[in-house]
């Protein structure tokens, strides 16, 4: 369709001065921004050597949190899983060992291939037992290596708290919220 | 008189070559530090320190691909195409003098060579002293290495490959003619065609300071030759893949990549050459036979400046249009380079000062500036 003359606007090229149509003036502020970029800090960080800290909110392997007497935190309530859009979690309760609580997860996988880290199954949690931490350099050989079982889990839940870089959802190393008001009504 | 011992020649060829392939090689590693600094990186340093080792790895790597020849595609020629690329970029190099050179006493005004035996007797820092056509050899070479391109994008079978030479074969042939005429003004002013009698001749003071229009012709005509990036339409890789060496991989990609970085160290050599004052340096080098060592290395900074410059510019200037190239050769270059080459004749065959060439080429560009601006046009926009 035409466009309508009442549409157009008829604008003047921009004038350019005497020493902007020089173009050298230009050229040589464009070399001084090359040059001086060349001797600025570089920001590569050479990965396995120097490793990059990641914010604490950073979604990455999975943990699952110990309460005070080192035990699974897990009540094996399935809301991670139900919560879980990739259906990457793998739950088996068994009715619990502790008085606290009446059932405890017997197994408890995921497969970390399958997960698609959104962080559904933290926010599901009711007792903040699972966690992303900000491991991201998650490797494996095989997928049968990718299958995180519960001690694996609770080994990365030992090793970020040993790192000290615990999730910023919870405080470290304590119980959130939602544990609390579970402690409360034993 | 035959001229030289054969064995200087050849030990001379063997050496530049070997540094040439070899600093075109470490060329591409420069080029690719130089890239990542200027983008705030630190570019390839895991092969060997400070990625010292890269361009052999590189090398090794391209040297044991597959030699992949495409369906459907002009054997001989796409064969032929990487080979003149690289001889033509070698043999400019044959007149190029790299070091210290002295004057044959029969061209006179060297009091530290008496006769010819001497001259003779003297190491020459070039494979070829003595071409009376010297700039003329590199600038015929030189043009033939368009043929490299043009064979190369035609026989390739490939629409990218045939663009990319079709645009360079227009782009190489204009900017053939104000590169030859910008050095014409030189060559005036020297009477002589022979390098190693432009370079003596600077000695009482560098080209650019008579003819710094000339300098800036050659200078962007230089770069247009060499496919470098403010005029690297032949091979543009966002519009083109790959340009005219889309098709290629392995050791003829090599061939192409070589060409052209020792394009990128003759043209510098011809801008310290040319315009630079070649080995000559106030007080530290001058004319005569001594300071080999501090001349080759006074070239060697010059050139490397150069260099330096050359990768710079890439990652200043964004590449032009096509238009924009062509008017930029037929209606800015070639008319300015011109008028200078006009104004150095009227000034030598007058007998006046040289030094008025220097008003005169600043006068010429501003001219040019003050022509283009009165130059508007209208713009037709859209209101949304």
């Amino acid at each position: 369709m035409a466009i309508a003359e009442k549409d157009v606007r008829w604008i003047e090229e921009p004038k350019m001065g005497l020493l902007e149509q020089l173009y050298l003036p230009a050229i040589f502020a464009g070399l001084q921004t090359t040059v001086r970029h060349m001797f600025s800090t570089k920001v590569t960080v050479q990965f396995p050597e120097q490793r990059p800290t990641m914010p604490p909110n950073y979604r990455g392997v999975h943990r699952l949190n110990r309460d005070e007497q080192n035990r699974v935190k897990c009540v094996a309530c399935y809301m991670c899983a139900t919560a879980c859009p990739a259906h990457c979690i793998d739950i088996v309760a068994a009715e619990s060992p502790w008085p606290d609580r009446e059932k405890y997860p017997e197994t408890f996988v995921i497969d970390e291939l399958r997960c698609i880290y959104c962080g559904m199954c933290e926010e599901a949690c009711p007792v903040d037992a699972i966690e992303l931490t900000s491991l991201y350099d998650l490797t494996g050989l095989t997928r049968e290596e990718m299958m995180f079982d519960k001690e694996k889990l609770l080994s990365v839940f030992d090793q970020t708290v040993a790192a000290g870089t615990d999730p910023v959802r919870t405080e470290a190393g304590k119980l959130g919220v939602a544990s609390e008001i579970l402690r409360k009504t034993p | 008189m035959n001229g030289f011992s054969i064995w200087y020649t050849l030990i001379t060829i063997v050496a530049v070559m070997a540094v040439i392939l070899g600093g075109a090689l470490y060329l591409v590693l420069l080029e690719r530090k130089v890239s990542a600094w200027v983008q705030d990186r630190l570019g390839p340093n895991r092969v060997g320190k400070f990625g010292l080792i890269q361009p052999i790895a590189d090398a090794l790597k391209l040297l044991f691909k597959e030699d992949l020849i495409p369906a459907r595609v002009d054997r001989v020629l796409f064969l032929a195409a990487p080979a003149i690329a690289v001889t033509t970029a070698m043999m400019a190099f044959a007149v190029i003098p790299f070091g210290r050179t002295t004057l044959p006493p029969s061209w006179g005004n060297v009091p530290d060579h008496q006769t010819l035996e001497q001259y003779l007797q003297t190491y020459q820092f070039m494979i070829a002293p003595r071409v009376d056509i010297g700039i003329v050899f590199v600038f015929a070479v030189t043009s033939l290495a368009v043929y490299a391109i043009i064979l190369s994008g035609w026989s390739s079978n490939s629409k990218y490959s045939f663009i990319g030479g079709l645009r360079s074969s227009a782009q190489f042939v204009s900017y053939e003619i104000p590169m030859g005429m910008s050095i014409l003004g030189v060559v005036l002013m020297t009477g002589s065609l022979n390098l190693e009698r432009i370079i003596e001749h600077q000695t009482t003071g560098w080209n650019i300071l008579f003819q710094p229009l000339a300098f800036l012709i050659f200078m962007v005509s230089a770069f247009a030759e060499c496919n470098r990036l403010p005029f690297d339409l032949p091979e543009a890789e966002q519009e083109l893949v790959g340009g005219y060496h889309t098709e290629y991989s392995g050791l003829k990609f090599v061939f192409f990549y070589l060409a052209e970085y020792t394009n990128l160290v003759t043209t510098s050599f011809l801008f310290v050459i040319l315009f630079f004052g070649g080995w000559h340096f106030p007080l530290i080098a001058t004319p005569g036979e001594g300071g080999v060592i501090v001349k080759l290395m006074v070239m060697a900074v010059k050139v490397l400046f150069f260099v330096f410059f050359y990768l710079l510019i890439r990652w200043t200037i964004p590449r032009f249009r096509f238009d924009q190239l062509m008017s930029l050769a037929w209606k800015g270059l070639i008319p300015l380079a011109l008028v200078n080459l006009a104004g150095v004749m009227v000034i030598k065959q007058l007998g006046w000062s040289l030094w008025l060439l220097l008003p005169l080429s600043i006068g010429l560009f501003f001219g040019a500036i003050l022509l283009a601006v009165s130059d508007r046009r209208q713009l037709r926009v859209n209101q949304p």
